[in-house]
């Protein structure tokens, strides 16, 4: 059964000249997917994570996710359903800096409101032990490492446990271990509680031990369809 | 509701983890409220002062024969329509005395909405003092029925109000009067009237009603004393002063009993215009000002919501992505201003009260015109209250904008990097 559909999604650039970075890409994952996406540097990668997470609604093309079509919705709807259905690790940017780690993860869970404080804590908690960072959970986000921020990400991403997890390039700041963590984390979740992963990536061993690899080039998918 | 005990959190950090910036925007607004408070409480406590002192020295409608009337001239009036003209026509050699005053002022105490009316008999006289003589008034009066109007009895330093009667030659005489002629209760003063006649007279209480221009000139006497000593029969009365229920109402009365009696009728407001002027033009000057430093105070806010926002371009792309909807993002930001408006007001509020305080404890000599040694001040909670409310509009209105850009942040153009 899939979970995510995207039919014939372009995406052009206008600045500084017109110029198409995703051309016609079609792509359906299945529930339970671990899947992860290679290409160059520049051939769309971030560019197609952005209109498969919602955030993105300037592309032509259809988006389902979960069953609902997503093209054409208004933002407060993709916004409310970002936030129940997807989980988003960023390539760049993780945490808000005045908060703390704890606060981080669960801000995601309050604004879904499904759950109490006390419960939404411990599920961060419990989120937080998971990927190691249980210790920092009373830091303030700033002070934490790069590789520590990433790794609050993901562990924020998976709070309102999401049927759709992406990631770009959500072990790019990690080592060895703790990416083979993260990895092992996202076996169990999708093996295990069905959850799909969609994971940008540029490690070569990470790639090959998930379940399908989709390789893009020149905003096309040229393998793994 | 829950989302918004979120925003509210959210939005408590911004303004906790930046304390100097938030604080910065609060003083703006206190500033502004606290000076709208202490004027305001100056500015009324003075208006009131004057306001009170207008109806103390005028009644609230005073109905007397005004000779200086414009009237037609008999050339105008034989042909009109003509082109005949007179210029500068002199008024005729009228007598001022009101015609059956007496009955007038019993059908007049008969309207609903009048308090009382009084019959009285003002001239011009020469106090004399040794070689030099003081000008001023004397009022004949039946001192009880003007005690109704004024509330005399309050305003005696010396002596009562019922010596009058038992005293026929006896006057009550002002403070400020009686200080000029170095004379005290018991002493005798001798006055002179324009016509010439004179007569010694015992001065048998002092008053004070508070305002130089009425304290420094007038003497009460009874009625038949002024009638003889201006030799006139017993039926002259030149006034008839009518206090009512509500003074704001004089206006509104006034035309109607000049109507009805075919008297000049002039109310208070009329007959302190100038001294009421300043009320105007203190009004117009507080709220000016105030509004002046309301809008400085919300540029002020305008400006470092704006920075905030622009500092925060990042968290808020995260937090919408997160699934936060602009409407959640404006939330944020408008209770930050809101907050900022409300703490910042009610210091303002505070600093205004204290201000007020020290402003109604300095020592002011109001020299001859007013008789007061501090500055009046008002400290109604109604400008209190207007305060809070403009401080939280003025905020909220300057927050507006910059949490609506917030709103419409695409996440997208931050994210990409
Ligand atoms: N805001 C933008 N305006 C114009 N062109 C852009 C913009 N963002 C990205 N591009 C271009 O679109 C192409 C795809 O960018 P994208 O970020 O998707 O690449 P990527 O595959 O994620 O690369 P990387 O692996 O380095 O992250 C690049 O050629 C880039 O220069
Ligand atoms: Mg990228």
């Amino acid at each position: 059964m899939s979970v995510l559909r995207a039919h014939k999604l372009s995406k052009y650039f206008y600045e500084p000249e017109k110029f198409q970075v995703l051309k016609d890409v079609d792509l359906t994952v299945e529930r339970g997917q671990f899947m992860a996406l290679v290409g160059k540097s520049g051939c769309g990668k971030s560019t197609l994570m952005y209109i498969l997470s919602t955030m993105d609604t300037q592309y032509q093309g259809e988006l389902e996710i979960a069953g609902t079509r997503l093209t054409d919705q208004d933002q407060n709807f993709l916004a409310a359903f970002r936030n129940k259905h997807i989980g988003f690790v960023f390539q760049f940017h993780y945490l808000l800096p005045e908060f703390t780690v704890l606060q981080n993860v669960m801000l995601p869970a309050l604004k879904l409101g499904n759950k109490g404080k006390e419960e939404v804590e411990a599920n961060a908690m419990e989120k937080l032990n998971m990927l190691g960072m249980k210790e920092h959970a009373t830091k303030l986000s700033s002070k934490l490492s790069g590789g520590q921020q990433q790794r609050v990400a993901i562990a924020r991403a998976l709070i309102n446990n999401p049927d759709i997890i992406m990631g770009d390039e959500p072990t790019g700041n990690l080592d060895s271990y703790n990416s083979d963590l993260v990895f092992e984390i996202f076996q169990e979740l999708t093996h295990t509680y069905q959850q799909t992963i969609i994971a940008v990536t540029h490690d070569a061993s990470f790639a090959k031990r998930s379940d399908r690899v989709v390789e893009m080039s020149d905003g096309k998918i040229i393998n793994g369809f | 509701m829950e989302s918004l005990l979120l925003s509210a959190q959210i939005a408590w950090v911004h303004l906790v983890s930046k304390p100097k910036q938030t604080l910065i925007a609060m003083l703006g607004v206190t500033f502004g409220i606290g000076m709208f408070i202490a004027m305001v409480s100056m500015m009324t406590g003075l208006n009131d002062l004057t306001e009170q002192l207008a109806m103390t020295s005028s009644p609230d409608i005073r109905i007397y024969h005004d000779i200086t009337t414009e009237r037609v001239s008999i050339a105008e009036k034989l042909n009109p329509g003509g082109i005949t003209y007179v210029h500068h026509q002199k008024p005729k050699n009228e007598s001022i005395k009101v015609r059956g005053a007496l009955k007038m002022a019993e059908s007049i105490r008969q309207h609903p909405e009048v308090k009382g009316a009084s019959v009285l008999l003002n001239s011009q006289v020469f106090y004399n003092y040794g070689p030099v003589q003081l000008n001023g008034t004397i009022a004949g009066v039946d001192i009880l029925e003007e005690d109704k109007l004024f509330d005399l009895k309050s305003k005696m330093k010396e002596g009562r109000i019922e010596n009058l009667i038992t005293n026929q030659d006896g006057i009550l005489m002002g403070t400020g009067l009686a200080k000029k002629l170095n004379v005290r209760a018991g002493d005798r003063v001798v006055i002179t009237t324009p016509q010439g006649f004179t007569k010694t007279l015992k001065i048998v209480g002092l008053f004070q009603m508070g305002i130089g221009a009425v304290d420094n000139v007038k003497s009460y006497a009874s009625l038949g004393m002024v009638q003889t000593i201006l030799e006139k029969e017993k039926s002259y009365i030149t006034d008839i002063n009518v206090k009512l229920f509500d003074f704001k109402r004089a206006k509104a009365i006034a035309p109607s009993l000049q109507q009805a009696f075919g008297y000049k009728a002039e109310d208070w407001e009329t007959a302190n215009a100038t001294m009421l002027l300043g009320v105007i033009i203190r009004n117009i000057l507080t709220y000016s000002v105030a509004i002046t430093l309301l809008v400085v105070a919300g540029f002020g806010i305008y400006n470092i919501l704006s920075i905030t926002i622009h500092n925060k371009l990042k968290d808020i792309a995260i937090l919408k992505a997160m699934g936060f909807a602009g409407k959640d993002v404006k939330q944020i930001f408008m209770i930050q201003s809101l907050v900022i408006g409300f703490i910042g007001s009610v210091m303002g509020l505070i600093i205004g009260f204290v201000l007020s305080l020290l402003i109604s404890k300095a020592p002011f000599d109001g020299g001859d015109f007013l008789s007061i040694d501090h500055l009046p001040v008002n400290f109604s909670s109604t400008y209190y209250f207007i305060g809070i409310v403009f401080g939280i509009l003025t905020t909220a209105l300057a927050g507006y904008l910059p949490s609506r850009k917030a709103a419409h942040v695409d996440p997208i153009e931050i994210l990409r990097g």
